[in-house]
């Protein structure tokens, strides 16, 4: 209950920065881009397709791509959501008025995780519009639709787990955000260096630390309880992370 | 346990690394009543408030908020608890309306009671004709009071204001004040200033901290006490030769001001102005006025605090 509040409070401030609306925007028309020419592609590639005896569908050639795009832009756009969460509050010596409510630490984090949450689940409902409309026209494979559309968003949680603990961290939003997408971008590409490694054991942890590793199975419209796992740990260490330092601010002072 | 009794701080310590901020602090706050908490700058009143609100853990000792141990059962305490920080804890996008909704949700106010808390607080502090603005458009003053509801809107036992004059104009200090004395009808009020008077105003009971150290704490009346003087002043109109005055029973000195004012010492058990005003008729002076002078606040202050600090030397020196 306590912590809608606090997650409504968080969305609430989004919108009322022009920063949530512009991100909005632009997202939303760089992904109509691409889903236009992905769709003109699929369209030049029809006659090909039609020659094949298992031919990938419209939701593999038009679709897929679009997810895995918005997975990248993501990476760039989540510091920007989250930078100002924690920062902003200890700028304006905000956090006093949440620090004397009767709501723990752990509400708290939580109501501005999920607060955030629900935004980009906005973002993601309206991206899935794109795809949708074609339904008119084209059988999609839903269950795949739905089992990228998990994968993304569980995904782009971690990404804000991530963010919120950076900026727990730092009285600076601009430093939270340059952090956390530094932390994101090497999750990403954590494994280019896994594949270059001879050893095989390291490589395999080094994929299996990689963020993008674990989407791609839901793009396949595999849903393994492993990658399941494996994002629902990585938000809960960074939330238990954020919840310990918000807790320091009130231990040091 | 006692009803009246709201806050019981035992032996409350804090230290920033090597810094001693506060220590040993004790004192307690029953209902009704306006404690006023006095000090220099860096005295350690604000750690002292953002201890017993719950923003500060202690390093060392016992906070009891209406018989529950804030650091064992912190929700509960903090249900009690209002708290207005040094500057005020503000959404600036938000409108006050919003604002005030959303402490008052946070304060687990029941639904259907938050509308009527809202208008309440509004109408206390005076926001009415401004809920619908941004509270990043209103003024400082009103930043402040926007505070205040805040502090004050789920009527806790408790109210703790950290300087709720500071950048006020006159009108608004003194609408703020009687706010204070208002609230305590109902609430226990813990105040932090650094301007006398306000203290003189508000305030059943003083406290003075100095240096992480409670150096006074007594009721405003025996401070009152403290403050008179052991002077007077007199005015003649022909005035006698200053030894004659000095002279006087019960005055063992005699300043003399100019323009016929003089000065009068005397001990501090007996005031002699009678006998003076009796002399000054029979000799013929022309007595134009006889006051006793006040000690400032002020004064006081710094006599505390200083004979503090030259104890503690010498405690050091032995």
């Amino acid at each position: 209950m306590m912590i809608l509040t606090l997650a409504q409070r968080e969305i609430r401030s989004l919108f009322y920065s022009p920063l949530a609306w512009a991100i909005l925007g632009v997202t939303q028309l760089i992904l109509a881009y691409l889903f236009l020419a992905q769709l003109q592609e699929y369209i030049r590639l029809q006659p090909q397709l039609k020659m094949m005896a298992t031919a990938p569908g419209i939701t593999d050639v038009v679709i897929l791509p679009i997810y895995s795009s918005a997975a990248f832009i993501m990476m760039m756009v989540v510091p920007m959501l989250t930078m100002r969460l924690v920062s902003d509050e200890r700028r304006n010596k905000t956090l006093a008025l949440l620090f004397s409510a009767p709501i723990s630490m752990t509400e708290i984090i939580v109501g501005k995780f999920l607060g955030v949450v629900a935004f980009i689940l906005i973002m993601v409902l309206m991206m899935s519009l794109m795809p949708l409309s074609l339904m008119s026209a084209a059988t999609l494979d839903f269950g795949l639709l739905i089992a990228v559309i998990i994968g993304l968003v569980l995904m782009i949680a971690a990404f804000i787990s991530v963010g919120l603990y950076m900026s727990t961290l730092t009285i600076q939003p601009t430093v939270a955000a340059v952090s956390t997408f530094g932390i994101l971008l090497l999750l990403w590409i954590v494994d280019w260096a896994g594949s270059k490694v001879v050893d095989e054991n390291a490589s395999g942890a080094l994929s299996y630390l990689s963020i993008l590793r674990h989407f791609e199975p839901f793009g396949k419209g595999i849903f393994n309880t492993s990658d399941l796992m494996y994002y629902l740990l990585f938000i809960t260490t960074f939330l238990v992370l954020s919840i310990r330092r918000l807790d320091a601010d009130r231990l040091q002072g | 346990m006692n009803d009246n009794l709201l806050i019981t701080v035992e032996h409350l310590s804090r230290h920033y690394g090597p810094i001693q901020a506060v220590s040993a602090v004790d004192f307690e706050l029953k209902r009704g009543e306006v404690l006023g908490f006095l000090g220099p700058n860096g005295a350690g009143k604000s750690t002292t408030m953002q201890m017993i609100t719950g923003n500060l853990a202690p390093s060392a000792g016992k906070v009891t908020i209406c018989g529950v141990d804030l650091l064992d059962d912190p929700k509960t305490a903090k249900a009690e608890i209002g708290y207005l920080p040094e500057q005020p804890p503000v959404y600036r996008d938000f409108t006050v309306d919003e604002y005030l909704n959303f402490c008052a949700r946070i304060n687990r106010i029941a639904k259907d009671k938050i509308a009527g808390a809202v208008d309440q607080a509004k109408q206390r502090c005076g926001l009415t004709d401004v809920s619908r603005r941004l509270i990043a458009n209103l003024s400082k003053g009103f930043q402040q009071r926007v505070g205040i509801a805040q502090a004050i809107i789920h009527s806790p036992a408790i109210v703790v204001l950290d300087e709720p004059t500071v950048g006020l104009d006159p009108i608004q200090i003194r609408e703020i004040r009687s706010l204070i004395r208002e609230l305590s009808s109902e609430h226990g009020v813990i105040l932090s200033t650094h301007i006398l008077p306000e203290v003189q105003m508000t305030c059943d009971r003083v406290q003075i901290i100095n240096k992480g150290k409670l150096v006074f704490s007594d009721n405003i009346e025996n401070l009152d006490q403290r403050m008179r003087a052991t002077t007077l002043l007199l005015e003649l109109r022909t005035p006698p030769a200053e030894d004659v005055l000095q002279k006087l029973p019960g005055i063992h000195q005699c300043d003399a001001l100019g323009d016929n004012r003089f000065r009068l010492y005397h001990t501090d058990e007996q005031n002699p102005a009678e006998q003076i005003a009796e002399q000054a008729v029979k000799q013929g002076w022309g007595l134009l006025a006889l006051s006793p002078e006040r000690k400032s606040l002020e004064q006081v202050f710094v006599e505390i605090t200083s004979s503090e600090q030259s104890s503690h030397a010498e405690g050091q020196a032995a």
